[in-house]
């Protein structure tokens, strides 16, 4: 799943969503300017209208590499030729 | 040497667990030899930790686990809690607190200033953002994160006193790369009544080696221009002052009020052009722009104070002795 | 926030002060029934938060209550200083012996409140102090004793006051001090305070000034008076411009973009922080410049917030580009604001690097928002570039380098 603002980008891998029930209730939890909200049970959506609210601050980083491990979450720096927020 | 405070103050941040100030807590922990945080106080929270910070729940069991009196306090809660917060800590024998929280009616402001000076203790602020010792401690959001701090602060031989906290951070951004460190910045508040007003803190400067001469940053409102022109000629001051005045336009607005909550033109004491005349009567330089301030500061300073630094050149060893 | 004078008596009058047996109306046919219940001579005065209405024919004397009513009228359509009246009030025309001032304001220096009372009523008591200082008393209250009925009368009687007169405005004078102190007043004034021939007093004008930050802890008070919340009672009427400003401000809790002020010229003015906005505003000025308006951005806003206020400033009639200035930040951060400038531009079909005159905002995030400006081709600078140095491009930028004052 992928969405992208003007200047942040965000890509969630929807296997690992798939895999790990409570990563998408985390995020919406963690995130400090509601990018990722819950729906249904296990369900993300992406909050279109506050990605580029994004404070760079990598809690949904560093949860997703607890729940689920490597690159599941991706923040893009679209500013700085799409890199990736490490 | 420094004035209020130095690397051993200890302090305790009333309000703890506030957004604004778990971060104030982090950098004051991050910056310089890291503060002496010997506890913070949030009535409700006791057990908690916050940046490795024990919680408590009064100022009373702050100082009984601290086991020796504290110093100090940051009180940053709402503004109808901060009087009592105030009382608190001054009835538990803390001698200097820094206020950060806004819109303090002002009678509490008075109520807790009359109640300080009673108990010998000195209030910074309300609406400020604190002291800072560069390299060494500070006590408040006072240039933020400790690496920012850190790139606009150094130490040296001015001090800095002003009524807003984000132009403490500029005029001595500015001074720093001049090579003019400081050996204290306050940031005194922006309210029409506060702890301490420039006259109240040049006598811990007029006493502090370290410093050599004094920036002030000031605006219209108030009287606290006309009351360090009058410290200044009735001290016989030892140090050269350079002042900056900004909001020169609400001279033409009498009533409106911009920038801070004292910030307004009431009468024709409060305008920046009768307080620039009245700096300038006891000596005091005012800059026209904040650039000139290191080259006026210079050319006024005592001949001693000759060796100071060009930028990018480390600083001299007697500026970081004293404190540390 | 400043109170009309029939609530500044309405005040005087709940705090046990004698007061004369005034109304207030909108209404002519209501003034002449106020004048008939009062039944004698009577002042109709204009209600307007402004001063010289004496001058601009905002205050009329009637004998009669057709009279009453006719000056009521014509008083209810004149505007002074810019200001139509909020109503009138009808007042039973004294018959006064001698007139007083008693007055309670903050000492800033003391930190204190002070009391000054003069035997010379009825004129600026800043004049009377100036010319006549031996017929004003002073006398500064604790904080935190109650206020007792001694400091009242010794500030009377510096004045040399004595006799049943200092009897009788003791407890006045230390009434006006505790309604001071419990209406959170920064100016409770009683002028003029009268001495009418039967010996009585009684106040016959008063003006009221509650301190902002405190109007919440006085909700029935305001209720009471009829005072609405969204009554700002500044020196001027907020215009559709700045109105618009406090909602973008309200728009979400995240920082402050607000106190949105409009002024009449061509520079749009994205600035911040209380210190850096006055510094950047004369800056601006100060190069010759011409502000299209006065902001302050701070505590690091959401995007959101940020780019409202920019796309506000940016459609302003007359406002071609904007300045985005501000002092070091340490809270607010340069990449949130420099997105939110750029969002507005993007949202308003501009180009961001033809419309941003100039970003100079050093500090918290600038490697990020530097970044962010580079890729838009924005004029950006760091904090080698002073504030007055950016100002002096802004306005080299908008209003053309002629119009530079060197």
């Amino acid at each position: 799943m992928r969405t992208d603002g003007v200047f942040i980008g965000i890509e969630v891998d929807d296997a690992a969503l798939a895999a790990e029930p409570g990563l998408a209730r985390h995020l919406d939890t963690v995130c400090p300017v509601d990018i990722y909200k819950e729906v249904g049970d296990g369900g993300l959506e992406i909050v279109e209208r506050n990605v580029d609210e994004c404070v760079l601050c990598r809690l949904c980083l560093d949860l997703a590499q607890l729940d689920v491990g490597q690159d599941a979450v991706r923040v893009l720096k679209l500013y700085d030729g799409g890199a990736t927020l490490e | 040497m420094s004035i209020l405070v130095d690397a051993d103050t200890t302090f305790i941040v009333q309000g703890i667990t506030g957004r604004e100030a778990v971060n104030l807590t982090r950098e004051c922990l991050d910056y310089g030899a890291g503060a002496k945080i010997v506890g913070g106080v949030t009535p409700g929270r006791k057990g908690r930790d916050v940046h490795g910070v024990m919680v408590y729940d009064t100022v009373q069991q702050a100082v009984e686990a601290h086991g020796a009196p504290i110093n100090g306090s940051v009180v940053t809660v709402p503004p109808a809690f901060t009087k009592d917060a105030v009382f608190e800590a001054l009835e538990n024998g803390i001698t200097l607190i820094v206020i950060v929280t806004e819109r303090i009616p002002r009678r509490d402001v008075a109520q807790m200033v009359e109640l300080a000076a009673l108990r010998g203790a000195r209030i910074i602020g309300p609406n400020c953002l604190g002291i800072i010792v560069p390299d060494v401690v500070k006590m408040g959001g006072i240039g933020g994160p400790a690496k920012n701090a850190a790139q606009a602060y150094t130490p040296g031989p001015i001090g800095v006193i002003s009524r807003s906290g984000g132009m403490t951070t500029e005029m001595s951004s500015t001074l720093s790369a001049a090579g003019l460190g400081q050996s204290t910045a306050v940031s005194i508040g922006g309210d029409a009544i506060i702890g301490s007003t420039y006259a109240e803190l040049m006598g811990h400067f007029e006493a502090d080696e370290q410093t050599e001469g004094i920036v002030i940053y000031t605006e219209p409102g108030g009287r606290m221009e006309a009351e360090l022109a009058t410290w200044v000629i009735d001290n016989d001051c030892r140090m050269p002052i350079v002042a900056f005045m900004a909001g020169r336009f609400m001279d033409e607005m009498p009533g409106m009020s911009f920038g801070h909550a004292g910030t307004i033109v009431e009468g024709k004491e409060d305008t920046a052009t009768e307080k620039i005349a009245r700096l300038a009567d006891a000596g005091i330089v005012v800059a026209e722009e904040i650039s000139e301030i290191p080259d006026i500061m210079k050319s006024k300073l005592p001949a001693h104070v000759e060796h100071l630094k060009p930028p990018g050149v480390s600083v001299p060893s007697w500026t970081r002795g004293g404190s540390a | 926030m400043r109170f009309f004078e029939y609530e500044a008596r309405e005040i005087v009058k709940r705090a046990g002060i004698p007061v004369t047996d005034f109304g207030f109306t909108t209404d002519a046919a209501q003034a002449r029934a106020i004048a008939e219940r009062i039944g004698g001579p009577t002042v109709i005065k204009s209600q307007v938060l402004t001063g010289g209405r004496m001058k601009a024919g905002g205050v009329k004397f009637a004998d009669t209550p057709e009279e009453a009513a006719r000056h009521a009228a014509d008083i209810l359509e004149l505007e002074i200083n810019g200001h139509m009246p909020r109503g009138v009030l009808v007042d039973p025309k004294a018959n006064v012996k001698q007139e007083y001032y008693a007055g309670v304001v903050w000492d800033g220096t003391a930190k204190k409140p002070v009391i000054l009372f003069s035997d010379m009523g009825g004129i600026d008591i800043e004049q009377v102090a100036e010319e006549h200082p031996d017929h004003v008393g002073r006398v500064h209250l604790s904080n935190l004793m109650p206020i007792s009925d001694h400091k009242a009368k010794e500030c009377i009687a510096q004045t040399g006051v004595t006799g049943k007169a200092l009897q009788r405005l003791t407890p006045i004078v230390r009434r006006l001090a505790q309604l001071f102190v419990d209406n959170d007043m920064v100016l409770a004034e009683i002028n003029p305070l009268c001495e009418m021939h039967d010996g009585t007093f009684v106040a016959l004008d008063a003006h009221m000034d509650m301190e902002s930050e405190a109007r919440g802890r006085h909700k029935q008070l305001l209720k009471d008076l009829g005072v609405g919340d969204d009554e700002t009672r500044l020196a001027r009427e907020p215009t559709p411009f700045e109105l618009a400003g406090e909602e973008v401000d309200g728009s979400d809790h995240r920082g402050v973009a607000g106190n949105v002020t409009e002024f009449d010229g061509n520079i749009g003015l994205v600035i911040g922080a209380g210190g850096g906005s006055l510094t950047l505003f004369d800056a601006v000025r100060a190069h010759g410049g011409e502000p299209a308006n006065y902001c302050e951005i701070g505590g690091n806003p959401s995007v959101q917030k940020t780019c409202g206020l920019a796309k506000l400033v940016l459609t302003k009639p007359g406002v071609d580009k904007i300045a985005v200035m501000m002092s070091i930040v340490s809270n607010t951060r340069v990449d949130i604001v420099a997105r939110g400038v750029i969002k507005a531009c993007l949202e308003l079909g501009f180009d961001p690097a033809e419309k941003i005159a100039i970003f100079r905002i050093p500090g918290a995030w600038e490697e990020e928002g530097f970044k962010i400006l580079a890729k838009y081709g924005i004029e950006y600078a760091d904090r080698s570039v002073s504030m007055h140095e950016a100002a002096r491009r802004a306005v080299a930028k908008i209003a053309g380098p002629d119009a530079v004052a060197v």
